[in-house]
């Protein structure tokens, strides 16, 4: 019952705006009314459904693979007073990264986006290698994360670092790929992905010795946006200094072909 | 198409979100961990809960599709094109506001954040604090993403170029980061990546292509997108600036 009623409560503000905005400032009554409040019904089912969802099963599924991969008897067994050392760890990293790339690289919103960029780069961008780009950069944010958490390292000084590549990468790339970078930073955060690695981070900072929820536990959604946003900068530079040397070979062919130019004709573009 | 066809094939859409996370967990149970769950995890509970949120996911989207996307989209197209510059940004305001706070993403996180920070006696360990302490995050970060879409517009309807502003936008987080409490810096951070999922991203790039589109030479592909960009930025300077007024700087 307490979710039906915030559920409602969450929804009001966007009601507020689209229906009183029409009515009010428009003045025209909204086309299809019954249809539209057949949606709103559905969307008042399904996001009550979700957040049921969120609390028995995902949350749990992050913060249980935590648990589970960072109990003392999983971890390689430690002589008597060693400390463990980070690299102990590596079945976390390894989901990470296997719980990053697979849930961004089949994401529809992904592959609309990568299909478009394809179009407007003419041919510089694959749109299949686009999508692994941001895989890669969102699987290569969340295994980072996770190692931060497990090492302590600040976050701020991840970000930073991430910031000072992404500013450098934003100057130096081709224009039209910057927004498309910046937006595919939030296309890759699910409403399903969010959960799970926010429960997993959390879940890490509390079974790791000496690290605290509040201090460490927060940070991977914050790195797995910021991570595609390089790979897919990295990206359009390399392809677009490839066509830049394809080009530069086929105005001056004789540079490759050596003594023999011109007389190859299998050598020939 | 009938609804029910519809719905169907928006089922098999979340199934294909869904399936990634089943399987890795799946595989990583079965060949890596090779333990039964431990005992405050049912598994009937998370078959319960998985079932849910694929139901939801898809009653929502498909809700979203039918009843509040056309309506919004209509909008947005029409103070895009019409609306003098006050009605614009106002309407741009209250609808990154509006799809902010039902984003189921920033409920998961807003709702962790309270937990934890209560935890932690940083807030009081009841409910209602909590409560309180979430709602009121979930605003911050929802005024953020209204002031992030009002910039953005103004970006398209000035021609101001994206980078600089996010580079400056950086540079704030940066330099806020140095001042605010370390407890919120990683929230703030957070908030970043959870304001575009669902809800918000469809109707802001509806508005950002509209906008676009009616403005002679700009180029919706160029222009319409950086709207999203923004929303990813600006949270995280609101919250670290609540962390600075709700829990007090660094000494």
């Amino acid at each position: 019952m307490t979710i039906l009623r915030t559920t409602l409560f969450d929804l009001m503000p966007i009601l507020a705006v689209i229906f009183g905005f029409q009515y009010l400032v428009i003045g025209k009554p909204v086309p299809h009314l019954g249809r539209i409040m057949l949606g709103l019904l559905l969307v008042f089912l399904g996001l009550a459904l979700f957040l049921f969802g969120l609390e028995t099963a995902l949350f749990p599924l992050g913060a249980v693979m935590a648990e589970q991969l960072t109990n003392p008897e999983f971890l390689p067994a430690l002589a008597a007073g060693v400390e463990r050392h980070w690299t102990h760890y590596y079945w976390v990293y390894l989901f990470a990264f296997a719980i990053g790339a697979s849930t961004t690289i089949a994401e529809p919103a992904l592959i609309a986006v990568s299909l478009k960029a394809g179009k407007v780069s003419g041919g510089t961008i694959d749109p299949f290698v686009l999508r692994v780009a941001v895989a890669i950069g969102m699987a290569i944010g969340i295994t980072l994360g996770s190692w931060r958490i497990i090492t302590g390292t600040p976050l701020h000084y991840m970000v930073i670092g991430a910031y000072l590549l992404v500013i450098i990468q934003t100057l130096r790339s081709p224009k039209f790929i910057i927004p498309l970078a910046f937006d595919s930073g939030g296309v890759t955060t699910s409403t399903i992905t969010v959960p799970i690695i926010a429960a997993l981070g959390l879940s890490l900072a509390s079974a790791i010795p000496g690290r605290s929820p509040v201090l460490d536990g927060f940070g991977m959604i914050a790195l797995a946006c910021l991570f595609p946003i390089i790979t897919v900068m990295a990206y359009a530079q390399i392809a677009e200094w490839r066509q830049r040397r394809v080009r530069a070979r086929q105005e001056s062919p004789p540079a490759r072909t050596g003594h023999n130019q011109g007389e190859k004709p299998w050598d020939s573009s | 198409m009938s609804l029910l066809h519809s719905l169907f094939k928006q089922m098999l859409s979340s199934m294909r979100d869904l399936a990634p996370v089943v399987i890795v967990f799946g595989l990583f149970q079965l060949l890596v961990i090779r333990q039964p769950l431990p005992p405050h995890v049912g598994v009937a509970d998370l078959i319960i809960g998985l079932i849910s949120v694929l139901l939801g996911l898809t009653l929502f989207v498909k809700g979203l599709e039918i009843g509040l996307f056309p309506v919004g989209e209509n909008l947005a197209h029409a103070f895009a094109r019409k609306a003098s510059v006050f009605w614009l940004i106002l309407f741009a305001f209250s609808l990154g506001f509006g799809t902010t706070i039902a984003e189921p993403a920033l409920t998961a996180v807003s709702g962790k954040a309270a937990l934890v920070l209560s935890d932690a006696a940083l807030i009081a360990n009841d409910d209602e604090a909590q409560r309180l302490f979430s709602i009121t995050l979930r605003i911050v970060v929802a005024l953020s993403v209204g002031s992030a879409v009002v910039l953005g517009v103004l970006r398209i309807l000035k021609g101001w170029p994206l980078h600089y502003l996010i580079i400056a936008g950086y540079a704030l987080v940066l330099v806020l980061t140095a001042f605010a409490p370390d407890e919120i810096v990683g929230i703030a951070y957070d908030s970043g990546g959870v304001t575009t999922s669902t809800i918000t991203v469809p109707l802001l790039a509806a508005l950002g292509v509209g906008l676009a589109s009616s403005i002679k030479g700009r180029n919706p592909m160029l222009d319409g997108f950086g709207l999203i960009a923004f929303a990813s930025v600006m949270p995280i300077i609101f919250v670290l600036v609540f962390g600075l007024i709700r829990f007090g700087g660094v000494a």
